[in-house]
């Protein structure tokens, strides 16, 4: 059986995941229900100055009878005193000293704040600081969260003074609000931090009250912007990780994903993408804690399944999969197979293809069932039958290559090849 | 043995005719069977359904939390849309053609569905057509069945001013006084009626019978035209001997009966046989059932491949404790002091196709006895051959001749549903009721 031991800088876990700094990890009740159920650490909500919720503070965006596609929260740092916050910081690791202990911080914004709050911070014994850096709402208007993760200049000062006084492993985490993270997360590496975490919440409007006329949350007639996270965001978390892990400045840092991570395969595709672990919020916020058992059991069954006897062997594979698209092979051509004996005539291949794509399917006339077939000379392998089709591997590609060898874009256009031939 | 009423308590009444199909208990569970919804394209379900119902259109309305659309585009295609998804045989339309069905999944409850829309446009009374504006022609109906009303809407939509003579007293037709009450309650059909003409611009005259209370010439007269929707009439005899005997009944009354006089009134033996094996007589034979009846069989001359009804009625039929008779036709039905005892029956077994290209039943020569106190005869329904032959309408056995335009033999005068099919569904009644009016607009010159 495969191994899921993490080592994140020296910080050991049982496995790869942790629950992200946020409400499920602001209290000890909560910390140690998380430990029972098998987590392998936790990010402690983030510690500053006590701040005042307000009462009313998530939304989500459902889809079909899901509900929770993504959630939007306009919750700020811990609202509880730091004392008690730090008290039961020790408390939990004395109860659980196997399980990663990271107490994610956003001082207020100056040098002695800082040192001051780590220096509490590390006398609990725990095991890393994560640096909150994107916060997206009520933090930023005070010059805190992503207003700091959105300058890199700023980013790098505060992780300069970070570095001054820390002990213990540092990770920085980023915010997606900016055109690329790569700014800032060269900057902050740069400035000495241990690690990167990314995604932070995305800011969102979830939707609005079609009788008030009022956004979501709703804040006594009111609403703000929120951070938006859960499944909804996983790809773009996903990009934003490729990113990171692709640049030659950040990819010297480990790197710890968030962003929707729900089951074991979204953690194995972060982590095929550079991440060292994953961390996890809106899969407890939905379902509680208990998700991690099968996030435990399918990435051992992956992992066995594909020879992989730790996470190392696997981390980070994906990363030169992703390449320019010039650097695309233009003569990799495949077309769209329905195989009939699967196919349940729902037309949704047909229709998705007539209306939006390159009209390469036929229909045959049949009541109450047409039949649909597809025209190979028409069909560009654009995939979005595929995509639409509500029955497995009915809808198969098939590579029919334009010629053996590799050609790319810049070749393609040096040997001048007819650009309409399709 | 007795052929008696007032078998059960209220309570044992009320529960054995609860609704067979309930509706969703919330608007939830309504939302998820909603997103089950494939939303196929040119859908086998809609294009099962014989009025063409846009059914995953009607279905995302749903989802999209657009109720209002959901019942307009019900209605626009099935004016009986709130009636047909309770008493529709889903199971050989719409959702027997469900794609999930292919894919060895329970298809969408398209019916429940649709009762779902329908059933709060009828409760909030949305009216969601307008009459275009008035075009001073005049069309008279004959009949409020589905039919009829569904031609009556249509025509009422374009402007035209509709009368209907019906000859009960109230409309519905076979909606209202010859479906099983378990499907659809006598007060549903009123609600119906009423919600259907609540669009304005018709006017129904109850009570009116044609060629007893008004004549043919009459409504040819003061009409610009006339759409015959008279349905069928009674069961089909079955000539044989003991037919007069007490205790033998005719399906269609039995039904009328249960919804016009209400069950406690309406006698029912102790030992009952239905003749016959579609819709009507399992209607009748789980009613007889339900009235508090020991024992009802069914029998049939054919087998169970050649049943007119579905497997879900069959199967309601079974779970109510009906016997059933395969292989058997009535030869003789035997009585003492004028009161039916017995029915003898012939063996039959299955011989060449016949023209329906069902192997038709051949008698074996053998007997055998089914001792009984009351028939009930649900072998089909007859048309009004007399009348139609009285007004010298074109007809075949008394069912009446159309063209393609649902035009009879005399001009202006148009005719649909039973009284020329010899008996379908309701749904099929208001397809007729929709080319019916399609065509008495082109006849009159207005465009639809």
């Amino acid at each position: 059986m495969a191994s899921l031991e993490s080592n994140f800088l020296g910080i050991k876990s049982p496995n790869p995941f942790w629950l992200a700094s946020a409400p499920p990890t602001d209290k000890k009740i909560n910390v140690l229900r998380a430990f029972e159920a098998g987590w392998g650490g936790v990010v402690w909500k983030t510690l500053g100055s006590q701040v005042k919720n307000v009462s009313s503070r998530y939304s989500s965006v459902n889809f079909g009878s899901r509900k929770m596609m993504g959630l939007n929260n306009i919750e700020l740092i811990s609202d509880r005193p730091l004392d008690l916050n730090l008290k039961e910081i020790k408390e939990c690791l004395k109860l659980f000293p196997d399980r990663a202990m990271i107490v994610s911080l956003m001082a207020d914004n100056d040098k002695k704040s800082w040192h001051e709050l780590i220096k509490k911070v590390e006398d609990t014994g725990a095991h890393g600081l994560e640096l909150n850096f994107g916060c997206p709402h009520g933090m930023t208007e005070r010059g805190m969260g992503a207003a700091v993760g959105q300058d890199p200049e700023i980013a790098c000062m505060v992780v300069e003074w970070v570095m001054e006084a820390a002990t213990i492993p540092v990770i920085t985490k980023l915010t997606p609000n900016v055109h690329s993270v790569v700014p800032t997360g060269r900057s902050v590496v740069k400035a000495g931090t241990n690690a990167l975490s990314l995604i932070n919440t995305i800011q969102s409007v979830t939707g609005i009250d079609l009788d008030t006329l009022v956004p979501n949350p709703y804040v006594a007639g009111k609403s703000v912007f929120g951070g938006y996270c859960g499944p909804a965001v996983k790809p773009i978390a996903l990009k934003m990780l490729t990113t990171i892990a692709q640049d030659d400045v950040t990819n010297k840092v480990p790197v710890s994903g968030i962003g929707g991570v729900s089951t074991w395969k979204d953690a194995v595709e972060f982590m095929l993408l550079g991440a060292s672990n994953v961390q996890v919020c809106t899969a407890a916020m939905n379902h509680g804690f208990r998700i991690v058992e099968d996030m435990i059991e399918g990435m051992n069954n992956w992992m066995d399944e594909k020879g992989f006897k730790t996470l190392d062997d696997f981390i980070g594979k994906s990363v030169e999969k992703i390449t320019h698209w010039e650097d695309l092979d233009i003569n990799y051509h495949h077309i769209a197979k329905i195989n009939q004996d699967k196919c349940i005539h729902c037309g949704l291949c047909y229709i998705a293809c007539e209306d939006a794509s390159h009209q390469s399917i036929n229909l045959e006339y049949g009541k109450p069932y047409n039949n649909y077939t597809v025209k190979d000379e028409e069909c560009v392998g654009c995939n979005l039958c595929k995509l639409v089709c509500p029955v497995n591997d009915c809808i198969t590609m098939e590579e029919h290559r334009v010629a053996p060898e590799y050609l790319n874009w810049i070749e393609f256009q040096k040997k001048g090849l007819p650009l309409n031939d399709h | 043995m007795a052929v008696i009423n007032n078998r059960l308590s209220k309570e044992q009444y009320a529960e054995n005719f609860s609704d067979i199909h309930p509706p969703f208990e919330t608007a939830d569970a309504a939302l998820v069977e909603a997103n089950r919804c494939l939303f196929c394209y040119d859908a086998p379900c809609m294009k099962s359904c014989p009025t063409g119902i846009d059914v995953p259109k009607f279905i995302k309305q749903i989802a999209t939390d657009n109720i209002k659309g959901s019942a307009h585009t019900i209605f626009v295609s099935n004016i009986m849309g709130a009636g047909c998804s309770k008493v529709c045989p889903v199971e050989k339309l719409c959702e027997g053609a469900c794609v999930y069905n292919l894919m060895e999944e329970e298809p969408i409850s398209i019916a429940k569905l649709q009762r779902y829309s329908t059933e709060k446009a009828m409760e909030k009374n949305w009216q969601l057509f307008k009459r275009k504006e008035a075009t001073g022609k005049k069309v008279a109906i004959v009949g409020a069945g589905p039919a009829g009303l569904s031609c009556a809407h249509v025509l009422s939509r374009e402007g035209i001013d509709v009368t209907i003579f019906e000859k009960e007293s109230k409309g519905g037709g076979l909606m209202t006084y010859g479906i099983a009450a378990y499907k659809v309650t006598p007060q549903f059909c009123e609600a119906e009626v009423n919600y259907i003409l609540g669009i304005g611009g018709i006017e129904v005259k109850y009570n009116h019978e044609l060629g007893k209370d008004i004549s043919l010439a009459e409504l040819k007269k003061n009409f610009d035209a006339v759409y015959l929707g008279i349905g069928v009439g009674v069961a089909r005899r079955l000539d044989i001997p003991g037919e007069k005997l007490e205790g033998v009944v005719d399906a269609i009354q039995f039904i009328y009966d249960i919804r016009a006089k209400g069950y406690p009134s309406v006698p029912v033996g102790d030992k009952v046989a239905v003749i016959g094996m579609g819709m009507t007589a399992i209607d009748a034979a789980t009613q007889a059932k339900r009235l508090g009846a020991k024992e009802v069989t069914l029998v049939y001359r054919r087998t169970e491949a050649e049943k007119p009804c579905t497997d879900v009625e069959l199967d309601i039929a079974k779970l109510d404790g009906c016997e059933i008779t395969w292989l058997a036709a009535p030869k003789k039905i035997k009585g003492s002091g004028g009161k039916v005892k017995q029915l003898v029956c012939s063996v039959m077994q299955l011989g060449e196709p016949d023209a329906s290209g069902r192997r038709s039943p051949v008698d074996t020569g053998e007997t055998f006895s089914l001792d009984v106190d009351m028939v009930i005869k649900a072998a089909g329904q007859v048309p009004f051959e007399k009348l139609v032959k009285k007004f010298k309408i074109q007809n075949s056995k008394g069912k009446i001749t159309i063209d393609a335009g649902c035009a009879t033999n005399i001009k202006g005068i148009f005719a649909g549903g039973d009284a020329v099919n010899g008996g379908k569904e309701v749904v099929d009644a208001v397809q007729a009721g929709k080319d019916g009016a399609a065509s008495i607009l082109s006849y009159l010159g207005i465009k639809n």
